[in-house]
């Protein structure tokens, strides 16, 4: 059947809807600058155009594999990340101040993590309470006194933030243990260009697809001192994770190998990988696994994953691990509301980048308003992550508010609580044509000598209407995310 | 490189190889069947296949004693629990693949993954005999592909090595077994006629693609000890053992290292033998002995380049 006028999807209008931010056009229905050319060039293309790439992206993505493995599911099912071709699209001065927030951030977490395993000056200071660190679970007494080369813990950090209105930016999560999603940037951006190439002589949409030369320039600077010519590895759990494409991914663009716990081994406090050729030494590891699972010996001993020995020379200083061991201390959500005070006290600066307001339910205080506010707010579980083991208030139900009030009731330490962000929207493709769909953005902040990133990040959209749960294990797609270059 | 990564992308050739050649042997089977003989016959053949390839037993175990032909090509083409069929090698093939796709060309994982989610298409239950034969044609083009992508992308690197000498030891192995079975199964079928038995070596030669090179080479009628010949000895035969084993050893010559002197001789010794065997003293001995010789000493082989460099126990 030829497309009419009348087959062909449209974006939605927006006037009248002042509830949230829509990336495309305002409140009173206006596009947005940023979309203009966009739109324009979405008009003139038919929908059965649309449909037949939006097809051909799903093919594309399931032949190559790009795939995530999902746990519990049968015998190692792989799923596709669903993809979305409509982009978010981001003017430059946006990103710009973004970017100055994003890296103050990250220096001072950098600058925090330094200090808990050395002199503990912030707590001294009295700033942040010490024994919300000291007892954290994510804290690594081994990791006291230890010298990191460049005093750089998160080499690789993955930012999540939220727009909840005009310039409005507010950071939900700092992820620094092993955030992952990159490859997903980098991949939605070559199908971009494959499915649409005339848009990006349209548009001028600053490159992601070099993060990979970043990356590898940011584990060179941090390996060990005096390793001119360093040997660096990805170190995966194994084929069976679900960030496994990502591994991969990442090592081959890297040109180094990709090994697991099995291909190394340790002795006299140097780390070697077993090759054809006999033990080649390592010199700095991008491990994708947790603390936990990195070294039998040193943490949980039924680890099949990691590498006996490990830490002992890493501790020796013979290894760089990228992130450090230990950084899971300034990521914690219970660490998460004095970020603030991290800028101010390492920095003297005021932050950039805003954080949400967090009640901490092992305060009294926190706790009373917390439960006589359930409806509206989201409660998550201090260690939770993924999505999991959240209650978001104003999408659930009277029972279900109700068991998760027991629940912290019974641990009110194990949780915080967040007034629900009114999380921008940008639309969408779904079942009944587009429509406006709650998104985030992360994006990947690489630390070695300097601070650098690639314009952008990965953003993820809750498919789901009204959803503002964007996790990929929760039924979460992607989409592309352009910088605008002025 | 990673002894895992050299050990996954020699397994992947070798699945993929090994999928290539029970599509063959099944092929071959099926056309013999076409052939007027007794359900005796019929059954014979299939006991001796299954027994070629090991999987008797397991065959016994999950189907009975008794051999029924249909029974067996569904066993050995697309059973999920037998895992010798061809649908578990391309599994195994794919996985191993999956494990290194980052040593992998793009255009060479996407080869593989494409061959195995197109697998899920295929319902033998349901396929007539000639779709079956499609199927097993369909096989082949596969792991054609296969290694004409590898052929054709691949940096000739000890990747490349390693991904060949799977290959080439895999084949080695198969096209002995295939011989063996057939050229016992041919001589020992009651006499009837030479249409007959013409038919029967010349569905053999068509099975390792040899029936255009057998014309070419001896421009004469087809005689066992010919075919024997072929398949063993003529180094320009490119599934013969000789041909085989001459290109193990090339790349095992690539990637020596310490440990693998012995595995080299041994490797140089058994190509030897081939490149300056002669056929009578092969049948003097006896085809199924020497064949017998031959999969022992491959798979030594193969066992070696497992502990030289695939698995090494030193830390």
């Amino acid at each position: 059947m030829a497309p009419t006028k009348d087959t062909k999807e449209q974006f939605p209008t927006r006037a009248g809807n002042t509830r949230f931010y829509d990336e495309m056009s305002s409140a009173s229905g206006e596009l947005r600058p940023n979309y203009q050319a966009y739109v324009d060039w979405f008009d003139g293309m038919s929908a059965e155009r649309t449909g037949r790439k939006r097809h051909e992206a799903d093919a594309l993505f399931r032949r190559s594999g790009i795939t995530f493995a999902v746990y519990g599911d049968e015998a190692g099912a792989e799923r596709l990340i669903p993809f979305d071709v409509i982009p978010r699209i981001i003017p430059a001065h946006e990103w710009r101040s973004l970017a100055d927030g994003l890296r103050q951030r990250v220096k001072a977490l950098n600058a925090f993590i330094h200090d808990i395993y050395h002199g503990q000056e912030i707590l001294k200071a009295g700033r942040i309470p010490a024994e919300q660190v000291i007892s954290n679970a994510q804290y690594r007494p081994e990791m006291q006194g230890v010298d990191v080369p460049n005093n750089i813990y998160a080499a690789i950090a993955g930012v999540d933030i939220v727009r909840a209105g005009a310039g409005e930016f507010y950071v939900l999560e700092d992820n620094l243990r092993v955030p992952s999603g990159v490859s997903y940037m980098v991949e939605n951006r070559k199908m971009m260009m494959r499915l649409f190439p005339e848009l990006f002589a349209k548009n001028r949409v600053a490159p992601v697809e070099h993060y990979p030369d970043l990356l590898l320039d940011t584990l060179r600077a941090v390996a060990p001192k005096g390793v001119l010519d360093p040997t660096v590895v990805v170190l995966t759990p194994g084929s069976f994770n679900s960030a496994y494409f990502e591994h991969a991914f990442l090592a081959q663009q890297m040109g180094v190998e990709l090994v697991e716990g099995q291909d190394l081994f340790v002795r006299d406090e140097q780390v070697f990988m077993r090759t054809t050729q006999g033990p080649q030494r390592v010199d700095v590891i991008y491990r994708r696994i947790d603390d936990d699972f990195l070294d039998p010996l040193a943490f949980r001993p039924d680890s099949m994953l990691g590498v006996p020995g490990l830490l002992s020379a890493y501790r020796a200083g013979n290894v760089t691990l990228s992130n450090a061991i230990g950084t899971g201390v300034a990521d914690d959500k219970s660490i998460y509301p004095y970020v603030g005070d991290m800028v101010r006290f390492y920095l003297g600066e005021e932050p950039i980048l805003n954080n949400v307001p967090t009640y901490m339910l092992r305060k009294p205080d926190d706790l009373a308003y917390t439960l006589a506010h359930l409806p509206e707010l989201v409660v998550k579980e201090v260690h939770g992550a993924g999505g999991y083991g959240m209650l978001v208030g104003p999408a659930s139900t009277q029972a279900e508010i109700e068991d998760f009030r027991k629940r912290i009731l019974a641990a009110p330490e194990k949780y915080i609580a967040q007034p629900t962000l009114s999380l921008s929207t940008c639309p969408t493709f779904v079942d009944t044509g587009i429509a406006p769909r709650h998104i985030d953005l992360r994006p990947f902040v690489l630390s070695g000598h300097e601070v650098r990133f690639v314009p952008g990040g990965l953003t993820r959209v809750a498919l789901k209407e009204g959803s503002l749960v964007v996790n990929s294990s929760q039924g979460g797609g992607t989409k592309d995310t352009w910088v605008l270059e002025d | 490189m990673l002894s895992r990564t050299a050990d996954h992308l020699y397994w992947m050739a070798r699945y993929v190889e090994r999928a290539e050649n029970l599509a063959r042997m099944l092929d071959v089977n099926n056309r013999m069947l076409l052939m007027p003989q007794s359900d005796r016959e019929n059954v014979r053949l299939w006991r001796e296949t299954l027994d070629s390839i090991g999987l008797l037993q397991t065959y016994f175990n999950t189907h009975g004693e008794k051999l029924v032909p249909a029974e067996v090509v569904h066993f050995m083409a697309l059973d999920r629990a037998n895992p010798g069929s061809i649908y578990s090698c391309l599994r195994a093939a794919r996985e191993n693949a999956h494990a290194v796709r980052g040593t992998l060309t793009a255009e060479l994982w996407e080869t593989i993954n494409a061959t195995w989610l197109d697998l899920g298409k295929f319902d033998i239950a349901r396929m007539g005999a000639d779709e079956l034969d499609a199927f097993f044609e369909w096989v082949k083009l596969r792991s054609h592909q296969f290694r004409g992508v590898s052929f054709a992308t691949m940096m000739r690197d000890e990747a490349n090595c390693f991904l060949r000498l799977g290959t080439f030891i895999e084949r080695a192995d198969n096209t002995a077994r295939i011989l063996d079975v057939k050229y016992n199964f041919i001589n020992e079928a009651p006499r009837r006629n030479d249409a007959g038995e013409y038919y029967q070596w010349s569905s053999l030669l068509h099975s390792v693609s040899a029936f255009e090179i057998y014309r070419k080479v001896y421009r004469d009628q087809i005689t066992p000890s010919r075919v024997a010949e072929l398949l063993i000895l003529r180094r320009d035969m490119p599934r013969s053992l000789a041909y085989c084993t001459d290109e193990m050893l090339s790349f095992l010559h690539e990637v020596a290292n310490t440990r693998s002197d012995e595995t080299q001789r041994r490797a140089g010794e058994l190509a030897s033998s081939l490149r300056y065997g002669r056929i009578d003293d092969v049948l003097e001995a006896g085809v199924h002995s020497y064949l017998t010789r031959f999969i022992i000493r491959i798979n030594d082989i193969g066992n070696r380049i497992a502990s030289d460099f695939l698995v090494p126990v030193t830390t």
